[in-house]
């Protein structure tokens, strides 16, 4: 039989599948079931977790990434028009800052607003306890990556929208606010949803803060779990917990990048 | 008084010298049609008339108050005179009836419900009214164009700017636009047009001016100036666009 292109084509298929196949099954084969579900997949352990863990840690974890991200929004927006500005002075503010802060680990810059801040001015400290630190420390960063996404979505707007809203006789702070910023918005909301889920993630930082069993977010409550019960199924707990915020955000870019792709 | 007057202007872009000495005056109620060849300097022109471009050089009135004036209230000319564009720039995140109502409210501080009244009543008169609640991605070129229109006109202009309003068109969609145009004409409203359509120049332009080169070579009513050309550089272009199968290959070499 000779094998001809199409033939061959298949063949190869059916080779990757079998592959694929054999590669589950081995590895299946090889594990030792009863000792991976008795390390992390302890429902007595697990169950020890709740409500706390939902209640207090995954509680947690979503303040300080809505805080964080709130902070780092709104000054990511200044920065932004701070760097389309026609005044040289704020545009290097604005570039040396977005340069700054994206060159820096974030765990940095958390310890400097947790303890360089405070260790420097000890007369004054930053509202809001740790939650006031959090937004701080994780904003700082976060601003400079939304600065850099905003100011390319107020790019992205035609340039015939700013004209024809000053041609109606709008001034050009008006013309930003109700025509350019609208659009610009709705171009960036796909990578702002991205920087939420690097938020949340970034959230599992904040222990370094030192954080008390009323302001615990769900790593440090896994960890704490885990040295308490000697056991890892807290830490898969926690990760499934991670899993309930990010992936339903996921599906949301999924569904707006399709939107965005049909109306275009 | 006129409703513009350009003395001497010059416009450069870098070492570019687009506009080399404009003269023209627009009088209240005329349609003037600006006709030329790409690169001209049409548009750039009109856009120099509400400031969209800086003049180099050269003074610009619209109805007395001098657009070139530093100190003069820019939005304030700009609110008297309508601008239609070649690409429409309908506002995307704003339904039809809001794109016509947003500058109303915004700048002219218009109640919501006497924005929206003159809203349909412009709508209506470029036969959109059902179309009010419609985003402008769910409408065709011409009738984006007539919404453009329509925001514009329910700002009650003295003067309205059409920069090749229907260069984007799909062909069978030109008329439409057209239609509308020559009709606001008729209501005496005073119209500086870049366009490539002679047909509308020659039937509907009080004067038609011919640009080449940054200058206005000559300018009349249409029948002379698509009549009787006096110079030959009007004539050449006239021979390229109206019978764009009549040139001929030797045409080309010089």
């Amino acid at each position: 039989m000779k094998l001809t292109p199409r033939r061959r084509r298949r063949l190869f298929r059916v080779a990757g599948y079998v592959v694929f196949a054999l590669v589950i099954v081995g590895v299946a084969a090889a594990a030792d079931w009863g000792r991976l579900s008795d390390a992390f997949l302890r429902s007595d352990v697990a169950r020890s977790m709740f409500p706390e863990a939902i209640t207090v840690a995954l509680r947690n974890t979503i303040a300080y990434t809505l805080l964080a991200f709130a902070f780092g929004l709104t000054m990511g927006l200044v920065l932004a028009l701070m760097r389309l500005s026609t005044i040289l002075p704020y545009r290097w503010f604005a570039t040396a800052y977005i340069e700054l802060f994206r060159g820096l680990p974030s765990l940095l810059v958390l310890f400097m607003v947790g303890y360089g801040v405070p260790l420097a001015f000890p007369d004054r400290e930053i509202p809001g306890g740790v939650y006031g630190s959090v937004t701080v420390g994780l904003g700082l960063t976060a601003a400079a990556y939304m600065a850099e996404t905003l100011r390319a979505g107020i790019q992205a707007v035609p340039k015939g929208q700013l004209e024809a809203a000053r041609t109606l006789g709008m001034s050009h702070p008006r013309a930003m606010i109700s025509i350019v910023l609208p659009q610009a918005f709705r171009i960036v909301i796909p990578p702002l949803t991205n920087e939420i889920i690097l938020l949340t993630k970034d959230t599992s930082l904040v222990y370094v803060l030192g954080v008390t069993s009323s302001t615990i977010e769900l790593t440090k409550f896994a960890g704490d779990a885990l040295n308490q019960r000697v056991n890892p199924t807290p830490l898969v707990v926690a990760g499934l917990l991670y899993l309930v915020i990010t992936l339903p955000l996921s599906q949301v870019v999924r569904g707006l990048e399709r939107r965005a792709a049909r109306e275009r | 008084m006129s409703t513009i007057e350009i003395d001497g202007l010059h416009k450069s872009f870098g070492k570019l010298e687009v506009l080399r000495g404009i003269d023209l005056s627009v009088e209240p109620g005329e349609v003037v049609c600006v006709i030329g060849p790409s690169g001209s300097g049409k548009s750039t022109l009109l856009r120099c008339v509400n400031l969209l471009e800086e003049p180099t050089s050269g003074t610009i009135r619209v109805a007395g108050a001098e657009v070139t004036d530093p100190d003069v209230d820019i939005d304030a000319v700009r609110r008297g005179i309508g601008m239609v564009f070649q690409q429409f720039n309908l506002f995307g995140h704003l339904t039809v009836r809001e794109n016509v109502t947003i500058a109303q409210r915004r700048v002219l501080k218009r109640g919501k419900a006497e924005a929206n009244r003159i809203a349909s009543e412009n709508l209506d008169r470029v036969g959109l009214s059902d179309k009010a609640d419609s985003y402008p991605a769910q409408l065709s070129g011409g009738q984006q164009q007539r919404v453009a229109i329509a925001r514009a006109l329910a700002m009650d202009p003295r003067l309205m700017l059409f920069d090749e309003p229907t260069s984007a068109l799909d062909p069978e969609l030109v008329g439409e636009v057209l239609a509308v145009m020559r009709g606001l004409a008729a209501d005496g409203m005073t119209m500086l047009v870049v366009t490539h359509e002679m047909a509308f120049a020659r039937e509907v332009a009080s004067r038609v001016v011919f640009m080449d080169a940054g200058v206005i070579v000559e300018q009349g009513p249409p029948a002379q100036v698509f009549g009787r050309p006096r110079e030959e550089r009007t004539r050449e272009f006239l021979h390229r666009v109206l019978e764009p199968t009549r040139v001929s290959e030797a045409e080309l070499r010089d």
